[in-house]
């Protein structure tokens, strides 16, 4: 295993009764990396991030987060774990009893209770205020998830999952069922999240346009806008065609429980397989 | 042809057995949960609002009402036998005994293991549960201990509440069908409740309580298939409550009357 390994399936299987889930899966992610995955519903890719913080157990197979065995921890044991882990929902996965505010510190706060290290209230609310600033919702602090747009939900549930700055985010179809506006304002949060951080990142998605996004753009900090990557071939001496480190961002193509595809964005392009042609518009 | 029947009369028993063993494994998290911190005190309290203010005026007025009907039933059959100034204590010992306890938990379960299941499955469906674990709270410890403990706190309250309600009524029947005068009213009450009577009528409700806040939280957390799901785990954690508070009525019975009365 290499030393800046941040996630690792080794041959993970699932069946719910006699519908596999999870058939023989394999990858890793390492330090800084983005993986998209791509499939129909049912094909697994939710189960798949669930497997990962261990929200759900494989009937088979291992999986090493930030080289710990998930597979082999006892639940107790996995909440320091995930406590490194960020985790967008698919419609967001937002407390509705809670306000924004409360809803964005609550793993603040809990960390504080497993960890019990003196949290400032002063200090919390200044990140829960921060975390709500960079999604752009600083002023829905008092307000309850039903009171907000879909786009709005799925926003503070970013919030939540990069306010405690962790070295993984999973995005559950961050983009599902939002329209091509709010869709791209989700994505560009997503790749302003990557890029000032530096944080490994797993998007689950049906829309190959997220992954293109993600592959592509980037996040200038001075400008603060997100602008369309270098390509090499601007650069004197890169290969036609490519895009600045290239290797940072791969493609997993998802059909019934199986990786049916893993590979670089040309290379997604170039495949024949009919099921992963689909995905590519 | 044993080895093809076998296996069918086994598949047969799976699902209750393997329902009935899930249900005891959430009851042991729940009730190790009350000894491990950390402890969320506030749900605790906010439940005690929610299942016991919450259920305070239905509690008190159906209390009233089977004080006065109970008053007004037994006031014929004990007129035939002249035995009117017995009224108190027919009613004492009913009310405190039984129809107290289970009428509460009754109501209780209607309105409380069913919003406990709904809130709970609600959850589940929109990935809160998920969330909860995954943020790093184990969800038996957030949702399901703090509504037993709340539960099993304001269940006995409440049933000593409509019992005392339940005895005015009666009394009021006394007062206006035989003019009784209060204190004969009220000294029949006292004078024939034996110490295992009000034992029993306070140990009811807390068994009844354990049931109502379990057997709802289970029900909620099993849920799965959406709002439908949540719809019929309502349902099934309302009708299974029940069911389970007339069985452990009838079980509390028994054993008091092996171990108590009969020694």
């Amino acid at each position: 295993m290499t030393p800046d390994s941040i996630l690792r399936f080794e041959n993970v299987n699932l069946h719910f009764g006699d519908v596999p889930a999870l058939v023989d899966v394999s990858f890793e992610l390492k330090q800084g990396e983005t993986r998209v995955v791509l499939g129909a519903a049912g094909s697994g890719k939710t189960t798949l991030l669930k497997c990962a913080i261990g929200l759900t157990r494989p009937d088979s197979g291992r999986i090493l987060l930030f080289d710990r065995e998930v597979t082999a921890l006892k639940e107790s044991q996995l909440f320091e774990l995930r406590a490194r882990v960020g985790v967008l929902f698919q419609e967001g996965g937002l407390f509705d009893s809670m306000t924004v505010a409360e809803n964005v510190e609550y793993p603040l706060v809990n960390q504080a209770v497993h960890h019990a290290a003196i949290a400032h209230n002063g200090d919390l609310a200044e990140r829960v205020r921060e975390a709500l600033r960079f999604v752009e919702l600083e002023q829905t602090l008092d307000r309850f998830p039903s009171q907000l747009s879909g786009g709005m939900r799925r926003r503070v549930g970013i919030a939540r999952a990069v306010v405690t700055e962790p070295a993984l985010v999973l995005y559950d179809s961050p983009t599902a069922g939002l329209d091509p506006i709010t869709a791209n304002t989700i994505i560009n949060l997503i790749i302003k999240e990557r890029d000032l951080r530096n944080t490994a990142a797993i998007i689950v998605t049906y829309r190959y346009q997220d992954g293109h996004l993600v592959a592509n753009f980037r996040y200038n900090p001075n400008s603060g806008h997100i602008e369309p990557a270098a390509r090499i071939d601007d650069i004197p001496g890169g290969t036609p065609g490519g895009v600045e480190d290239p290797l940072k961002t791969e493609f997993l193509v998802m059909n019934e429980g199986r990786l049916v595809f893993e590979g670089s964005q040309e290379q997604l392009r170039a495949s024949s397989d009919p099921y992963v042609r689909k995905f590519v518009k | 042809m044993a080895a093809v029947g076998e296996p069918a009369l086994l598949d047969f028993l799976k699902t209750p057995v393997a329902t009935f063993q899930d249900f005891v494994v959430l009851s042991g998290r729940a009730f190790g949960n009350i000894f491990r911190s950390p402890h969320y005190t506030d749900d605790i309290f906010l439940q005690m609002d929610v299942i016991g203010i919450g259920s305070l005026p239905i509690v008190m007025f159906i209390g009233l009402f089977s004080g006065l009907i109970m008053g007004l039933q037994s006031s014929r059959a004990l007129a035939t036998y002249g035995q009117q100034d017995q009224m108190g204590e027919i009613l004492a010992f009913t009310l405190i005994r039984e129809l107290g306890p289970v009428l509460v938990a009754l109501l209780v379960a209607g309105r409380n293991a069913s919003g406990i299941a709904s809130e709970i499955g609600s959850m589940r469906v929109t990935e809160q549960i998920d969330a909860m674990r995954a943020l790093g709270t184990d969800p038996i410890k957030k949702l399901v201990t703090p509504r037993l403990i709340a539960t099993a706190v304001v269940l006995p309250l409440l049933t000593i509440i409509a019992d005392f309600i339940g005895l005015l009524g009666g009394y009021f029947i006394a007062w206006s069908l035989f003019s009784m005068p209060a204190s004969q009213y009220w000294t029949s009450v006292y004078q024939d409740l034996a110490f295992n009577d009000v034992v029993q009528g306070l140990v009811k409700p807390f068994a009844f309580a354990i049931i109502i806040a379990l057997v709802g939280c289970f029900y909620g957390m099993r849920t799965t298939g959406g709002t439908q799901g949540v719809g019929r785990a309502t349902t099934t954690a309302v009708v299974t409550s029940s069911m389970w508070i007339f069985v452990a009525s009838y079980f509390i019975d028994l054993a008091i009357l092996i171990f108590v009365n009969l020694r």
